[in-house]
């Protein structure tokens, strides 16, 4: 394979190397001391569909295994069963660890590579604990399937839960819940609440169910019960009629990832959830934070307006809003003034979690957090891994599991 | 002033590049139609190693007198390198970065001396 000409590191295209792509931040990790407190990536991804074929043997329905296995060419790198999108994160080859990252070699024989990848990233750039997702399967909340969706996340939860998280002490996850089937969303709790690794549930936000429908109401009290949260994660879907009406990418990312968490935290907050639930913590991931004092200015002025709209509520939204917890990623950081307001108002030194978003295109190093001038050292741990540690019970208190020698 | 060595000219083909390491300072050098240019290669978005990442042709809008839209093209003569980590761009020319022309990388006089050409890491 051919690709610009360049030296890259001194990297042919047949070795690429996550280690030497990352050498920046590994340096950047020894000169802040990383070693000296841990460090949590609360929304961090591996490529699911490049372990297809092993995924697809945890479907339970034969008839739908034999039609996704056949669809799928040996070793394929993904299934026609999965959903697909229309979208250019890697830039047209500008980031070219999309291309590349197939060529990347593990050591044969030893830990999943999905794993072993994982924890190469981590290692460069000082993350002691990554809760992982997949990467095409954000996109199952609009497979036209529903069965499709259910076996299909349940099939990924269990490869995921047997193959790796069991084995993984760094690697902890929130699984996939197939949300467009409320009463199949209230069985994977019950099914993989209490497996290793298992640390809270995720809803892939782009999808058409509003989070306050009675049906999903057991759900939520058994996720409170349960101590476990449950997070949103954004992503785009260029087909909704809305965002068809944009021509490039760049406005297609910027705005969906942050469209329906938008829906989802208005119906959250505005249909009383939080005070039904006040013990079930809710985090809300990769929108980045300047949608978060725009949704709070938003609400808390047409609720002092319309209060007989929101009669469950006996608080203002925002008073709400800060009781949850927020991811940091994609942190928005052209003006540092606002970004210091934004994180003023969402108490981040306590509600504030850090996430990089590796290896997707748009991911944030610790550095974004650790760099800020205007954060306390104490602040900077807590958003870091401490604000984490707590709302994941990780106990991991001081210790350094990666390697910032 | 410390004088590194980059490469033999004859070595250095056009549109090629080299990364030289002087201390803890990392220097990506140029070919580019004729000339030779050399930054720093650390990214001002997040440090990335912004030099090592592929050289693309700048895309413009094509619009007809009219200020209608009639698609877009790589420009003729404006290139610029894109940092592999998350895509900024940088003018291989200035060592400006694209989307905002105030910031600018590091930039390092190129030296020929005889058949080699070196960097002047300062
Ligand atoms: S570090 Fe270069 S684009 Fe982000």
């Amino acid at each position: 394979m051919e690709i610009q000409p360049n030296d890259f590191r001194r990297m042919s295209v047949e070795e690429f190397d996550t280690t030497k792509l990352l050498a920046h931040a590994s340096k950047q990790s020894k000169e802040r001391g990383y070693e000296r407190f841990p460090i949590v990536d609360v929304d961090s991804h591996h490529y699911e569909n490049e372990s297809m074929p092993e995924i697809l043997e945890y479907l339970d329905d034969p008839v739908l295994k034999q039609l996704a296995t056949a669809t799928a060419r040996p070793n394929a790198k993904n299934a026609r069963i999965l959903n697909t999108m229309v979208g250019y994160q890697d830039m047209g080859g500008r980031i070219p660890r999309y291309g590349l990252r197939s060529f990347e070699k593990t050591p044969a024989g030893q830990t999943q590579r999905d794993a072993a990848l994982t924890k190469r990233w981590m290692d460069a750039v000082g993350v002691d604990v990554a809760v992982l997702f997949p990467t095409p399967m954000l996109a199952l909340g609009v497979h036209p399937q529903v069965e499709v969706e259910i076996a299909l996340s349940r099939a990924y939860n269990r490869w995921l839960c047997e193959k790796v998280l069991a084995h993984e002490k760094r690697l902890v996850s929130m699984l996939y819940l197939p949300f467009n089937d409320p009463d199949a969303t209230y069985q994977f709790v019950k099914e993989f609440g209490e497996k290793k690794g298992v640390v809270g549930f995720l809803i892939t936000s782009t999808r058409y169910r509003p989070v306050h429908a009675n049906q999903y109401m057991k759900t939520y009290a058994l996720l409170e019960e349960m101590g476990l949260p449950i997070a949103f994660h954004g992503s785009y879907h260029w087909h909704d009629q809305a965002q068809g009406m944009l021509n490039r990418f760049i406005s297609v990312h910027a705005l969906g990832f942050v469209w329906y968490n938008m829906i989802h935290l208005a119906n959250w907050v505005i249909n009383g959830i939080p005070e039904r639930f006040p013990k079930l913590k809710v985090i809300w991931l990769e929108s980045g934070l300047a949608w978060i004092p725009f949704m709070m200015q938003r609400f808390d002025n047409e609720y002092m307006m319309r209060t007989s709209e929101a009669p469950a509520l006996k608080k203002l939204p925002s008073d709400y809003m800060r009781d949850m917890y927020w991811a940091s990623q994609p942190m928005e950081i052209t003006d540092m003034g606002l970004l210091q307001e934004t994180m003023r108002v969402i108490n981040a030194e306590t509600q504030l979690v850090y996430s990089s978003d590796y290896p997707h295109w748009d991911f944030d190093l610790p550095s974004t957090i650790y760099d800020l001038p205007f954060l306390s050292e104490t602040a900077k741990r807590n958003i870091l891994g401490g604000n984490a540690d707590r709302l994941f019970n990780l106990k991991l208190g001081t210790k350094k599991l990666a390697n910032v020698a | 002033m410390p004088e590194v060595f980059v490469s033999r000219i004859d070595d250095f083909a056009e549109g090629d590049r080299r990364i030289v390491f002087h201390g803890g300072l990392e220097i990506g050098v140029f070919h580019w139609q004729g000339t030779y240019y050399a930054y720093e290669n650390q990214c001002l978005h997040q440090g990335g190693p912004c030099c090592e990442g592929v050289i693309m042709h700048k895309v413009e809008d094509v619009l007809a007198p009219d200020k209608t839209w009639l698609g877009q093209r790589f420009s003729a003569d404006e290139a610029h390198f894109v940092c592999p980590w998350h895509g900024y761009e940088y003018d291989i020319r200035t060592g400006e970065c694209v989307g905002n022309r105030k910031l600018r990388l590091k930039s390092f006089e190129v030296l020929r001396r005889g058949d080699d050409l070196y960097v002047v890491a300062s």
